[in-house]
């Protein structure tokens, strides 16, 4: 006969209190009032309203950018080797450039490998030589592209003040980002539409746009638009980038609102020195290949601190305030997918959720009484238990309870029972064969198990794949599925064990009422 | 208290009579599905096809033929209106944009809005590009087969091959009728049905395993019986549970498809159907097909597993 040795009673006793512990704070209401380590599964955006956002960081146009400036280092390196070269072009992922002559082929392709480390220089048969980014480099590039800008995302999310969001990345070059209560994400949208590259650059006032259009251009400058429809010619190089900026505000001056910035040391001198350097010249301000505006220089700015005036509102003045606080974003992001669930739709949910999970619990231990009378009481307290435990693992692993999840528990409801099912018919079937009460009810374990078992392993085998394919709401369902497949094969069996087992031992009875 | 205790009696029924009539059923039912399916199509929503989704509230009756109308003044390619539940004051609208990109989906969202005005609730807006609609319809195609694969791998595993190619074939039987089902009655295509059509690939084997266990036993413990009769018996010896389990689980996802809600409906529905037909194909497609091999040829390899051992 099977023993149930003290240590047995007292763990299954303590898993069951264990579960029945952490799936109380889902009872409670107030949730702030509960210690971190005591919380309620977190609820989905479905659940809860919300947006989320599916970015994608356009890391393509990123190293088309590198590809440009790696051009240049090419034609540099080619003019200080004094080496001839046709058809210098940057592509998407690589620099070309024929070189006919093979020594100066040779010699040229030495001196490229010196541009960068994590460059390959290959050479053709037809005398054109290739350069691009090595796999491992361009791996990492990506790699520290997507995280620079999770980074810059959650610093300019943080600065919207929306509660708790999440930022993820997902994929290769993808970020998805969870807004909790947020329902109208166009303001956040806005706020990463833009890369928000600045760089203050002296514009070049010896050559004007007619000249430049006429081809007039220097290579150290180049045309540009400004905000406000002028073409300007302004120097390649910028005087000082946004990267040195340590703050930045909107304010008014004369009741127009500005952005005042402040620069680290090093900006601070750089932008001191030109200033002082270029009194009378303009300065142009650049912000996503735009110029905001130009104003004349007045005097040497030393402070490390200035103003940026232009066609400001005060909100567009808090916004690029903003933006520049928070950094440039290393690339485009662009949005692919957008969910928004507003809140009334999201309680909702959940009190549709409530209810049919009510109504199928009731319905399934009401027919297991029906069918079993006193073992379908048992049954009922194992249920019921399952559902603790079910809430409590959910609770205690973190994991995001969704509609489809919601969906998950009422299955298991219903499907859970069959292990006490298999259990129940098998000690029936036992009794038939003339089987004592205390072997038939014991036989009715150890020969249920194995199938118990076999099916429930199929049913998990589709959950893991959902769980591997799935993505939000659906991954949600796959992790109620799970988690409910395997507390339920230890409510179902050894807790039901333990209630027949200490029933036949109090009891006595002559005969299983099945 | 037990009114439903006569589910849990003996019976003697011979299953294996109607199994020629069952065939007939099941083949016509598939091909009816296969062609619908290739007819009729799908009705993917947004998480395949991409393009944007509205949910609308108002605190009246919404006319949808209005909502028509002032939809037409904005640019949408296909536009679907669809009201939810009884009440007449829910509705989704679902449209294309012409070119899917991000940006004019948004002005098309903000077009609607700005038409439809304030006196609705926007209850739920999504936007999905066309590159991840396509990803996602290969994800949950990928998905799909995968778990048929694993699960006939599986039951490789633990039966023989002729008890694997079984269960493959009850569970093909299955999945084909339920997407067709989906597809005759125009049921939404979203990820969360891929989930239930993977559950009820699951429950459907589980019925099925649970059968083919008692199969199993059976061919060792009566070794002289014809197998017609032994299957036969192995049905009727666990049909109390296969009735008992069905109707629990058809409780619940009843209780699901009554009472969920409208975005649970076609997971619901699929579930449904699902253990129905999962009941139905584990008795009379993977069950009595095995009738058509000759079970006992290499009898005496024995697989099981059983952590309890010998207790006593």
């Amino acid at each position: 006969m099977y023993k149930l040795s003290r240590s047995r009673i007292y763990i299954i006793l303590a898993i069951c209190l264990a579960g029945i512990f952490f799936a109380v704070p889902n009872l409670v209401g107030d949730k702030t009032k509960l210690p971190k380590w005591w919380q309620p599964v977190n609820l989905g955006l479905d659940l809860q309203g919300g947006s989320n956002l599916l970015l994608e960081v356009k890391i393509d146009d990123v190293i088309k950018e590198r590809m440009a400036l790696i051009e240049d280092s090419v034609r540099q390196a080619l003019r200080e080797n004094k080496i001839r070269y046709q058809n210098l072009k940057a592509g998407a992922e690589s620099v070309k450039v024929k070189i006919d002559n093979i020594n100066a082929r040779s010699k040229a392709v030495s001196a490229f490998r010196k541009i960068d480390n994590g460059l390959q220089v290959e050479e053709g048969s037809d005398g054109v030589i290739e350069i691009r980014y090595t796999e491992q480099a361009l791996n990492e590039l990506k790699l520290k592209i997507v995280d620079q800008s999770i980074e810059i995302v959650r610093r300019r999310i943080d600065e919207t003040g929306t509660n708790e969001p999440s930022i993820q990345s997902q994929g290769a070059d993808r970020i998805a980002v969870q807004l909790p209560g947020e329902q109208n994400p166009e303001r956040v949208k806005a706020l990463l539409g833009k890369t928000a590259k600045l760089s203050f650059n002296l514009v070049d006032s010896r050559t004007s746009a007619a000249d430049a259009r006429r081809g007039k251009l220097s290579n150290t400058s180049r045309l540009i638009n400004s905000a406000e429809g002028e073409t300007l010619v302004i120097g390649r190089k910028p005087v000082v980038g946004g990267e040195h900026l340590v703050d930045a505000r909107a304010a008014f001056q004369d009741g127009i609102p500005v952005v005042s910035f402040k620069f680290d040391s090093i900006g601070g001198k750089k932008f001191g020195e030109a200033t002082q350097n270029n009194v009378g010249e303009r300065l142009a301000i650049v912000l996503d290949n735009e110029v905001i505006s130009a104003p004349n220089i007045q005097t040497a700015i030393l402070g490390g601190s200035g103003q940026i005036s232009g066609n400001f509102t005060l909100e567009s003045a808090q916004e690029l305030a903003l933006l520049l606080r928070s950094g440039a974003l290393p690339a485009p992001l662009e949005v692919l997918e957008e969910r928004t669930v507003g809140a009334g739709l999201g309680s909702d949910s959940i009190k549709e959720g409530i209810t049919a999970s009510v109504i199928g619990l009731i319905a399934v231990v009401a027919f297991m009484i029906a069918a079993y009378g006193l073992f379908g009481i048992f049954t009922t307290i194992t249920v019921f238990l399952n559902l603790f435990l079910m809430l409590g693992v959910l609770s205690i692993i973190g994991a995001t309870l969704t509609l489809p999840g919601i969906a998950g528990i009422i299955l298991t409801i219903g499907m859970a029972v069959d292990a006490n099912v298999l259990i129940f018919e098998r000690m029936r079937e036992e009794v038939k064969n003339g089987r004592s009460t205390r072997d038939a009810a014991e036989a009715g374990f150890t020969e249920a198990w194995a199938t118990i078992v076999d099916s429930n392993l199929t049913t998990l085998v589709a959950a893991f794949v959902l769980l591997y394919f799935g993505s939000g709401p659906v991954r949600g369902f796959a992790v109620t599925l799970a988690i409910g497949i395997a507390t339920s094969m230890f409510t179902s069996v050894t807790v039901t064990r333990l209630i027949i087992t200490g029933w036949l031992q109090k009891y006595k009875p002559t005969k299983l009422p099945i | 208290m037990r009114i439903f205790s006569w589910v849990t009696k003996d019976t003697n029924i011979d299953f294996m009579k109607f199994r020629k009539a069952a065939y007939v059923l099941s083949i016509a039912m598939v091909v009816l599905s296969v062609a619908c399916i290739m007819i009729k199509g799908f009705n993917y929503g947004i998480d395949f096809s991409g393009g944007i989704l509205i949910e609308l509230k108002s605190e009246n009756k919404i006319d949808m033929e209005q909502v028509r109308k002032q939809l037409a003044e904005v640019a949408l390619d296909e536009v679907n209106l669809q009201s939810i539940g009884d009440s007449g004051t829910e509705m989704m609208i679902r449209a294309q944009t012409k070119s899917q990109d991000e940006k004019e989906q948004m002005k098309a969202v903000n077009a609607i809005k700005q038409i439809l005005g304030d006196k609705y609730e926007y209850r739920r807006i999504e936007l999905v590009g066309p590159q991840v609609g396509g990803e996602l319809k290969k994800a949950g195609i990928i998905a799909s087969l995968i778990a048929v694969l694993a699960i006939t791998l599986y039951i490789w595993f633990r039966f023989e091959w002729q008890f694997a190619l079984g269960a493959m074939i009850g569970l093909m039987h299955d999945l084909i009728t339920t997407v067709g089902l989906l597809s005759l009655f125009d049921f939404d295509i979203s990820l969360t049905t891929v989930a239930a059509v993977l559950t009820l690939a699951g429950y459907s084997v589980n019925d099925t395993v649970v059968n083919y266990d008692r199969i199993r036993e059976n061919l060792r413990k009566y070794k002289k019986m014809p197998q017609y009769e032994l299957l036969n018996k192995s049905i009727n010896d666990i049909f109390s549970r296969t009735i008992l389990t069905g109707l629990t689980t058809l409780l619940a996802s009843l209780a699901l498809f009554v009472f969920g809600g409208d975005t649970l409906r076609s997971f619901s529905f699929t579930i449904v159907w699902g253990v129905i037909v999962g009941t139905y194909s584990s008795i009379y497609v993977s069950s009595t097909m095995l009738n058509l091999f000759n079970l006992r040829a290499n009898q005496g390899v024995e697989k099981a597993i059983n952590p309890f051992g010998n207790v006593d």
